[in-house]
């Protein structure tokens, strides 16, 4: 990715360049060319299409050629109070698994990094859920979050609850047992990303700190805390992307339920379900507004915090 | 949006010296992901162990071979084809027999793939492949409304297979011929049964099932508050109101037998009426109450489940749980249960149309080969063969007069099978069906889940009138 950044920066030095560098320079992007050439046919090939696309009124089975009808797409989704809904449920969702996998897989990786007797058994152990495909996870959890599964069982004979619960069926409990799932599943993956932020603090900061007399509470927000905002940084961007374009969970547990829908099933079920698309193509262009305008906010705040 | 990943990588300033610590950690890192994933992938085999014992079931009653399969092995031998089949109960496996035995008889080879469970899903696994145009199967199983939004990317049977269809139901010929094309063959019927606990309505009195939806709730709540003393998961009624396809069959059934007409009759949207708002909201009430209270997340496995485990007094299903039912090695209640036809309202009883046809891809490159195939899973000797190994209804009615036939699937007793069928809104939707019964069954299981009906109808009825302007 490094040799990605280099040409792009080229301009800038081009003019202070030796005749060697500049002949580098060339021959990097002579380099590049055939990956560039991947980048564009896999990625920006399909989001041309699709941008294309959300200007007709394409159908799956339809059998006369699609037609250009303008914003027509984007004006229904502006009165769309179902993909309104979905978008609600999606951002409830992010903020939720986000900010406990975040808060939770610190702590994780906190405990982890510490040495103790057992420490590699544990951190191997602690991925279990993580590798454990979604879709699998998903239909375990689904059948015990059932008013006759496991955990209503172990809530009532614990005095917790009064009565057998339908967490997924409930329409008042649906988002907390999806969020609960997607916690459970992807805190160690946050721990794993911190993990490796942690490691890469030198040790001898920590000696110096305590040779200064700083107590372990303050190690923590003037040594650890700074050193590990690169790596935060990285966990919430990639926790935050994956959590907006949430499909498996919900799809396991809600299927096309209305009220429990995420931005991509909404999407799935307009263009793969009723075959919609050009409309889903358009449905799919807001997501990428709404996913890109949380990259922009957490690429300046970074650039804030960083500073 | 993976693009955007990487543009939040670089930003990161990364200093040479600890991308080799992070290697270092990472390679132990990696070293422990190794170890959970192998602890994860013996899990799957000890999973996957359970699954053979259905495959015995069918063995009692061999395959029948393919007539004429000599003059097909020369023409067709070695030819292989891809058939998406089915995945219900013990369905796969009557697959993979016949699908064995075919290719036996005749050399050409048959790749089964089950298909998604839920039907929405397996349309549009299917949709997916015809418009790309794909060859990537031959012979699919296709649900009784699709005929007409997918007649345009099948094969016309009838030149081949017109002499065979004639011994069909004609009824359903009918459905699967598509501007005088038959797009698919009628390979088993369904419609929609009760099945109730015999013993349990001796032991609580009872001489007689349920006439009436009434009759039944009343009769769920007493033998569920008798039987939930010994046993806590133990409710009255279970049946597919989760929001999927089949909640629209189900949903049919009642609003039919209250006289509360097809949803859209004549052309005309006619979902928001005061008979389906009774039954909507009678149905409702009972949620939690005579059913579990997730029953709106049940799909018809979730529902058999709980009624062969003996969890469910009451079970509104279509045939094929009938073989579950009885058989020892999933079965609790073996021998204990019986079916009839569903209660009714202020209407007639009913059953909605289920069932499957075979149809042939347009775009495959062994379309003989899979007419073949189509032939011989159709004929008569293997709807004997489903009805008796897997309570498949026959599409061939001197199959399903057959006395063998009879006794192994009750429901074709005359009085049952005599029931008024009736159809989903396929006709008018046309190749809008999917989205359609998607308005239909997303606004019940909202009604199930707490909304007033009178509250949600409107928008049902919008939503429909809107796909047939």
């Amino acid at each position: 990715m490094s040799t990605v950044a280099t040409p792009a920066r080229g301009p800038r030095r081009r003019r202070k360049a030796t005749k060697l560098k500049r002949r580098q320079t060339r021959l990097a992007w002579v380099l590049l060319v055939p990956s560039l050439a991947v980048v564009a046919l896999v990625a920006l090939y399909p989001l041309g299409k699709t941008v294309f696309q959300s200007f007709t009124d394409e159908e799956f089975l339809a059998l006369n050629p699609a037609s250009w009808v303008g914003l027509e797409n984007y004006k229904d989704l502006w009165n769309d109070t179902i993909f309104r809904d979905s978008i609600w449920t999606t951002l409830k969702f992010t903020v939720i698994t986000v900010s406990f996998e975040f808060v939770l897989g610190l702590t994780i990786a906190l405990i982890v990094n510490s040495s103790f007797k057992g420490r590699g058994l544990m951190r191997a152990v602690m991925l279990v859920p993580w590798a454990i495909p979604t879709v699998v996870a998903a239909q375990m959890w689904k059948s015990m979050l059932q008013s006759n599964g496991v955990i209503s069982d172990a809530g009532v004979r614990l005095h917790i609850l009064s009565e057998p619960h339908a967490w997924i069926a409930d329409p008042s409990t649906a988002l907390a047992a999806v969020c609960a799932v997607d916690i459970w599943k992807t805190t160690p993956f946050v721990a794993l990303l911190l993990l490796a932020g942690l490691q890469v603090i030198p040790r001898d900061l920590y000696e110096a700190a305590e040779v200064d007399g700083a107590k372990p509470l303050q190690q923590f927000w003037k040594i650890t805390l700074p050193l590990l905002w690169p790596a935060i940084f990285v966990t919430l961007i990639f926790r935050t992307l994956d959590a907006l374009r949430v499909f498996d969970v919900f799809y396991v547990f809600f299927g096309n339920r209305l009220g429990t829908q995420s931005m991509a099933i909404y999407a799935q079920s307009t263009i793969v379900g009723d075959g919609y698309v050009g409309y889903g193509a358009a449905i799919s262009m807001a997501i990428f507004l709404v996913i890109a305008l949380f990259v922009v906010i957490y690429l300046t705040s970074q650039r804030v915090v960083m500073r | 949006m993976s693009s955007t990943c990487m543009k939040g990588q670089t930003r990161n300033p990364s200093p040479r010296k600890d991308v080799e610590e992070v290697k270092h950690a990472s390679v132990r890192l990696i070293a422990g992901v190794a170890g959970a994933l192998a602890l994860v992938a013996s899990l799957v085999v000890a999973a996957a162990g359970t699954a053979g014992n259905q495959a015995q079931a069918a063995a009692k009653y061999p395959a029948p071979k393919v007539p004429n399969a000599a003059a097909i092995k020369s023409e067709y031998g070695g030819e292989s084809i891809t058939f998406i089949g089915d995945s219900v109960g013990g369905s796969h496996a009557r697959d993979v027999a016949l699908a064995k035995q075919f290719t036996k008889d005749t050399g050409i080879k048959v790749k089964v793939v089950p298909h998604p469970a839920a039907s929405d899903a397996s349309y549009s696994q299917l949709a997916r492949v015809f418009a790309s145009k794909s060859s990537s199967f031959d012979v699919a199983m296709i649900d009784v409304v699709w005929p007409g939004a997918f007649a345009p990317y099948l094969v016309d049977l009838k030149p081949k297979l017109g002499k065979e269809a004639k011994q069909h139901a004609q009824g359903i010929i009918r459905n699967d011929t598509i501007d005088g094309k038959l797009v698919a063959m009628p390979w088993f019927g369904d419609f929609g049964i009760l099945y109730y606990r015999t013993d349990l309505l001796r032991k609580y009195g009872y001489t007689a099932p349920p006439k009436t939806w009434t009759q039944l709730f009343a009769m769920a709540n007493k033998i569920q508050t008798g039987e939930q003393q010994a046993n806590d998961k133990f409710y009255g009624l279970v049946f597919q109101g989760n929001s999927y396809e089949g909640l629209t069959c189900d949903a049919l059934e009642w609003y039919q037998s209250a006289g509360a007409g097809g949803f859209i009759d004549n052309g005309k949207v006619t979902i928001n009426n005061p008979r389906g708002v009774r039954i909507l909201d009678q149905f409702s009430a009972q949620i939690g109450k005579v059913t579990p209270r997730d029953v709106t997340t049940y799909q018809e496995g979730e529902a058999h489940t709980a009624f062969v485990e003996g969890n469910a007094a009451f079970m509104r299903n279509w045939p094929y749980a009938y073989s579950i039912g009885q058989d020892p090695k999933s079965s609790k209640i073996v021998g204990k249960f019986s079916v009839t036809v569903l209660p009714h309202a202020a209407g007639k009883s009913v059953g909605t149309v289920g069932g499957w046809q075979l149809a042939v891809n347009k775009y495959s490159k062994h379309v003989d080969a899979s007419i073949e195939f189509v032939r011989y899973m159709t004929s008569a000797p293997v709807q004997k063969f489903n009805a008796i190994t897997n309570t498949n209804v026959p599409t061939i009615p001197a199959v399903a007069k057959d006395p063998a036939v009879v006794k192994a699937n009750p429901y074709l007793k005359p009085e049952i099978a005599s029931v008024l069928r009736v159809t989903r809104p396929a006709r008018d939707l046309k190749t809008h069906y999917n989205e359609g019964s998607k308005a239909i069954y997303q606004g019940i299981n909202q009604i199930l889940n707490g909304r007033p009906a009178s509250s949600v109808l409107p928008s049902i009825e919008s939503k429909l009138n809107r796909i047939l302007r």
